[in-house]
């Protein structure tokens, strides 16, 4: 399903909807549009893996921290990633496992854009629609 | 979707430059809205502004009016150009209601160079700060710390800078709250605030920041007094910085909003926007914010401080004297996304406020215990950063703002168009050619990020400047042209 740029709503910052048929669709669309607001994501080579382990009883809060959790890895060790593999089960609370993949931060090779300051909770929803997920996220630039 | 525009029809005019959104208007409002604004600047704003101001008029303990000012745009939260305050006492603490970039803000040098001199130097001196000013996605600084290092610089601000050769000690005086707030504790930052941030001291970051070098010209001088006052003369080079406290502020609030969002349940708060999460100003949770804000607050003084020591080093270099001699004194730091206790008048009773601000200016005027010594007859200076392609101004604050918007002004000239939109419109390669038709020379680290950044996406800074003005909460000292600039 992917995801869609929204051009009029926050306007100082971005706004997108990702949807996929389910959770790990979901969650690696969400992905891929936050690290496409920084950089040209075609251009980011698959050197670097990073796991990401986290659990939340809220779908809305699990979201929250794993794009909050590859904003903060992007600035501590200087990487933009492009290659997102997450799993999602359910057994009372929501456990994501996720491998995401990219590169250091090269003005010279990638195409850099603007920088992701935090995700914000504002419209952040995760609904479910006739068996297929999506998202309304909003970024601070 | 279409961008709505305009104000709701409960809107009540007051005066010219006066708008109250009416608390019968949402439910749940405790105080009306009220907009700083021309008709024309009013009829103009998003309609997600109103929206987002009145959420921001039901939020628990708010004082006198939720507000917004003439430079106000839809946000996350609460809009971008606005102001609440809460009791002291009583009140909460929001960090939506400041923002991810706590104490983004602007730093206004000046020099004692002309244009005439600048002008054959001009790409060696955009270029160089190109090279020593970082900037664009992730990038980091050349100050190394540890983490203790680091600590320090969060609890001391501009005079861990000074006290490491990274400034004058004149500088101090010329930043608001001499670049130290003094509750900052870097115990109530995470360990992920201080790796994220550590290295990103003298970093510029991207989006709307910038470093640019500016033209004071003749036709532009508002009111030629004050100008002299400032030490601002015809034809003059001054140069305009705009950044914030980088990853480690926007992990800072990243952190407490999950911690209020929790914490609304215990307190049993209900707001409308879960952005606007909150909790009691004199809660563990809402202290350990004020503390944690406090340490990201001075995390951007020291980060505006130490590119203003790359931007003397850069003028040094280039023009083979020295900062000194080449006059390069600070005129002001501001900050423009913070929250502070400072007193009103409410309902002619001095009360203690917790005020935030959310691109908001600080605007006191003449007299203000607060101010240092240098600006006590002539008011706070007031820097607005416009668009790169329109230009900024040099403003002071007012006893009215004092009296009317809890010591707040403007801060820039407000986006009117999406990013998303801006960058259909615009293509990042021809606006640089075209500004440099137009005599201003650009480097930036993205094509697309400078396109976001056209001038046509925002209002037009005259008009902003003219509200405020009339509305009697700064007044306008100089307009400032831009021939150099440097973008994240």
């Amino acid at each position: 399903m992917g995801y869609k740029f929204l051009e009029d709503i926050a306007i100082a910052d971005v706004a997108f909807e990702a949807g996929g048929k389910d959770l790990k669709e979901l969650f690696e669309s969400a992905a891929l549009a936050t690290f496409e607001v920084m950089v040209d994501t075609k251009k980011v080579k698959h050197k670097i893996k990073r796991k990401i382990v986290l659990d939340n009883e809220d779908l809305n809060g699990l979201l929250y921290d794993f794009l909050s959790e590859l904003v903060y890895l992007k600035d501590t060790y200087g990487l933009v990633f492009s290659k997102f593999n997450v799993n999602i089960k359910e057994n009372k609370i929501y456990k994501l496992k996720a491998e995401v993949v990219g590169d250091k931060i090269d003005y010279k090779k990638q195409e850099l854009r603007s920088d992701v300051k935090a995700v914000t909770l504002y419209r952040f929803k995760v609904e479910k629609v006739k068996n297929k997920y999506k998202a309304m996220i909003v970024l601070d630039i | 979707m279409e961008q709505q525009l305009g104000s709701p029809k409960e809107i009540k005019k007051i005066n010219e430059t006066l708008w109250e959104i009416p608390t019968t208007y949402k439910k749940g409002m405790n105080v009306p809205a009220r907009i700083v604004a021309t008709k024309k600047l009013l009829d103009n704003m998003d309609a997600g502004v109103f929206d987002q101001i009145t959420n921001v008029a039901c939020m628990p303990g708010i004082v006198k009016h939720a507000l917004c000012l003439s430079d106000a745009h839809w946000g996350y939260g609460m809009p971008i150009g606005g102001v609440a305050a809460f009791d002291a006492d009583d009140g909460i603490i929001s960090p939506g209601a400041i923002g991810f970039d706590i104490n983004c803000g602007m730093k206004l040098i000046k020099t004692n160079l002309t244009f005439k001199e600048v002008e054959p130097k001009l790409h060696q001196l955009v270029n160089t700060f190109f090279e020593t000013v970082p900037a664009g996605v992730g990038c980091k600084g050349f100050v190394k710390l540890n983490k203790q290092q680091f600590s320090n610089v969060l609890e001391q601000g501009v005079k861990w800078c000074v006290d490491n050769g990274y400034g004058w000690k004149e500088d101090l005086e010329r930043t608001e709250s001499n670049g130290c707030i003094s509750w900052a504790d870097s115990s109530k930052v995470s360990d992920k605030v201080i790796s994220r941030g550590m290295d990103q001291l003298g970093t510029l970051g991207s989006g709307n920041h910038y470093l640019e070098i500016q033209h004071v010209r003749e036709e532009n001088i508002v009111d030629k007094d004050l100008a002299r006052k400032f030490g601002i003369f015809k034809d003059q080079i001054v140069v305009m910085l705009h950044c914030g406290s980088r990853g480690m502020g926007h992990q800072t609030a990243t952190d407490y909003l999950k911690i209020f969002d929790e914490a609304m349940k215990k307190y049993n708060i209900k707001i409308n926007d879960r952005e606007l999460a909150c909790a009691p100003f004199n809660s563990g949770e809402g202290q350990d914010y004020f503390k944690a804000m406090a340490c990201a607050a001075n995390m951007a003084f020291a980060n505006r401080q130490v590119i203003l020591h790359r931007i003397r080093e850069g003028f040094e270099k280039v023009f083979k004297q020295k900062a000194e001699d080449l006059g390069l004194n600070l005129i002001y730091d501001v900050a423009h996304n913070i929250a502070k206790i400072e007193e009103y008048k409410v309902d002619g009773k001095k009360r203690k406020l917790i005020v935030h601000r959310k691109g908001a200016t600080r605007a006191f005027g003449p007299g203000n215990k607060e101010l240092t010594s240098i600006y006590q007859e002539t008011g706070q200076p007031v820097i607005l950063g416009g668009s790169m392609e329109t230009g900024s101004y040099l403003l002071v604050g007012t006893k009215k703002a004092e009296e009317e918007t809890f010591g707040s002004t403007a801060h820039g000239s407000g986006r009117t168009m999406s990013r998303t939109k801006a960058r259909k419109l615009v293509r990042g390669d021809k606006l640089l050619h075209d500004m440099e038709k137009k005599g201003i020379y650009v480097k930036s680290t993205s094509m697309s990020g400078l396109a976001e950044e056209a001038g046509m996406a925002y209002k037009n800074i005259s008009d902003v400047v003219e509200a405020v003005d009339k509305a009697g909460i700064s007044k306008p000292v100089v307009g400032l042209k831009p021939i150099g600039n440097v973008k994240g």
